[in-house]
């Protein structure tokens, strides 16, 4: 559903916001479950959202588009850094917070961990954290203008690229949008493989991300047993798909190849050998009083709020939010698989740890399903060259991921990509003022906003 | 109730199904143990940076210290800063954003110090290439020792190119003290 709205309506519309874009000519908005709206530029600019949500995605128009948002001119930008093209650039300036006794500590780009870049600024009065403010935009590579100019299946390596740690859900919103632009139904053999993939890399997340989240409250034990099932993982991955991230094998028309000989033995082997550690792993999570104790109450983002942002994932299923795209209408092939969704109220790091363990057992569930019901047919479709718009939507490890595109006689003329972090950072900016500062390392893992996906 | 849970579970899973190959982590072992004893002395730290990375690069670093890669066993282990690295490994295409903080990643590093470039990002750029806000791979900012391409590289893949590198820097590694002075 797509709709021209006047700049009052625009202004005055209600809804879960989504996402926020400029093209040469317009300015859109994207709202749950998927209605946008669009308003003519005037004079380079279009009225700004109220939103909550909106504040990066119009900083983010105003830098790759130079489009401003009246009456939002005073936020700072997001990606532009101001680096000269050597990218020698200077030192971030950020505003004190008032109250007595309170001073900044400067953490990033470059963290502790293997993890990617971002700067935090945190205000503090001893411990505890008064505000937090995040400067992302490290990692911005220009994306969206290298995958304009191009077919979609020459630019789904671009999406494939996005953010890799859910590669498979990127390069299925792209499909999905470039399905949509091209009029095309992927065959039925493909969807299965597709969803088989995304389940598989959204236990890959689940497995790591929670026992990095225990290796962070100090229980290396767990950290090293969740990295392996992690590994086991990746490795049947690799045998069945060829790729340990399943990079590049979700392409628009379908999927790049089949399920390889012995892979659907690898992954069934895999999935056996997680579920029968899971249900030990998981007594030591609800068990040890000191993990609890790290976990509960730490790092709050309440279920207003969550609201407010829309936000999607396990930040805000933890926070009393049922959305999953995977629920959504026509959204193949869960529809006939009676999908479960785990969903917790207290909005804490203990919260966003329980839905991701819940959603485990129900990923490994679903690609039994998947792998039994697999039907025979082509993988893929030739995606003729057409001219159209598309709005595709996939269901993440961290939430919806949304991709929005124009072809042009068959060429990508303009694109948008909305990650679910882009809604989880200010939820994160919040939930570390409700915590010290010490915690704040496992308030951000427990969100796992990605960096790259926002950056484009 | 919890210890009883984990000596459970260490007894029960003692052979899990998937193996990495022994052959090549014995062959890495040996290959460095030959290398290092002389040159090294002790361990070899290694400091990451993500410059413009998809984060892919970085959940296969990740791997490499799994128990079933265990990096640590060849006397590689990362470190929390330049400042106490040997290895300044790198991923991630070099964005305009990141070139800066790079710059002074490598100078906040004691010399003699060694730069791995990981990806085919930190390669080259790698599909990125091109962009006016991509300067092209970690060369584009700092001198590189070695790459180790791939995208993402496996664990084995980089496993093995630290090992090499480590093999082939005797003139610039000189060997650290076994006793630091001031210790005997
Ligand atoms: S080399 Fe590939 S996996 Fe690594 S950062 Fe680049 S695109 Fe991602």
């Amino acid at each position: 559903m797509i709709r021209e709205l006047s700049a009052a309506e625009w202004q005055a519309k209600q809804g879960r916001f989504v996402a926020l874009w400029t093209d040469q000519n317009f300015a859109y908005a994207l709202y749950h479950p998927g209605e946008l709206v669009f308003v003519a530029l005037e004079q380079g600019g279009y009225p700004a959202l109220a939103h909550k949500g909106a504040g990066w995605f119009m900083r983010l128009a105003r830098d790759l588009n130079g489009h401003v948002a009246r009456g939002f001119e005073a936020a700072p930008p997001a990606i532009d850094h101001g680096a000269a093209p050597d990218g020698t650039s200077p030192w971030p300036n950020f505003a004190r917070h008032p109250e007595e006794g309170a001073h900044q500590v400067a953490v990033g780009p470059v963290h502790a961990g293997i993890i990617e870049p971002g700067h935090f600024r945190f205000d503090v009065k001893g411990e505890q954290v008064l505000r937090l403010t995040a400067r992302l935009g490290y990692e911005h590579k220009g994306i969206l203008a290298l995958m304009r100019g191009k077919s979609p299946s020459h630019a789904a390596r671009f999406a494939a690229r996005v953010s890799g740690d859910a590669t498979v859900a990127h390069s299925l919103a792209f499909a999905h949008a470039a399905e949509q632009a091209a009029g095309l139904t992927p065959p039925p053999r493909a969807v299965h493989l597709r969803a088989i993939m995304a389940e598989l890399e959204r236990l890959a997340n689940h497995t790591s991300d929670v026992g990095a989240m225990a290796g962070d409250a100090g229980f290396a034990f767990l950290d090293a047993r969740f990295a392996l099932l992690r590994e086991w993982l990746c490795q049947a991955a690799q045998a069945g798909f060829g790729h340990r991230l399943m990079m590049d094998r979700v392409v628009p028309g379908g999927v790049a190849d089949d399920l390889a000989d012995g892979g659907r033995e690898a992954i069934l082997a895999a999935l056996s050998a997680i579920e029968a550690e899971l249900p030990s792993l998981r007594r030591v999570f609800e068990d040890y009083a000191s993990l609890q104790d790290r976990v509960v109450g730490t790092g709050l983002v309440p279920p207003d709020l969550a609201e407010a942002y829309a936000a999607g994932g396990y930040v805000g299923r933890a926070s009393g939010q049922r959305g999953d795209a995977r629920l959504s209408p026509g959204y193949a092939p869960y529809e006939t698989f009676a999908l479960y969704v785990p969903v917790e109220q207290a909005g804490d790091v203990a919260a966003r740890i329980k839905v991701r363990l819940e959603e485990m057992p129900e990923s490994i569930r679903l690609v039994r399903e998947f792998l039994a019901s697999l039907p025979d047919g082509a993988l893929c479709l030739a995606p003729e060259p057409a001219t159209g718009m598309g709005l595709g939507v996939a269901e993440s490890f961290r939430g919806p991921v949304w991709y929005w595109l124009r072809l042009d006689a068959g060429q990508i003329a303009d694109i948008f990509i909305a990650d679910a972090s882009t809604l989880h950072w200010p939820l994160l900016e919040y939930a570390a003022t409700t915590s010290i500062l010490a915690d704040f390392p496992l308030i951000n893992k427990s969100m796992n906003g990605s960096y790259a996906g926002v950056d484009l | 109730m919890v210890w009883k849970t984990t000596i459970q579970h260490l007894l029960r899973r003692a052979a899990p199904a998937l193996r990495p190959d022994p052959a090549l982590a014995k062959e890495m072992r040996a290959r460095l143990e030959a290398a290092a004893a002389q040159r090294l002395g002790r361990a070899l730290s290694i400091r990451h940076v993500a410059a413009g990375s998809c984060n892919g690069c970085e959940l296969e670093l990740r791997a490499t210290q799994t128990l079933i890669y265990d990096l640590t066993q060849y006397g590689l282990s990362f470190v929390a800063s330049p400042r106490h690295a040997d290895i300044l490994l790198v991923t991630g295409v070099s964005t305009r954003n990141m070139a800066q903080a790079l710059r002074e990643a490598r100078a906040a590093m004691p010399d003699p110090a060694l730069v791995v470039a990981v990806g085919d990002c930190a390669v080259d750029g790698g599909v990125f290439k091109g962009s006016p806000v991509v300067l092209g791979g970690t060369k584009a900012l700092v001198p590189v020792d070695l790459v180790i391409a791939g995208c993402p590289p496996n664990p084995a893949e980089i496993i093995a190119g630290l090992v090499t590198l480590v093999e082939a820097h005797d003139t610039k590694m000189p060997p650290k003290p076994k006793i630091l002075p001031g210790m005997a």
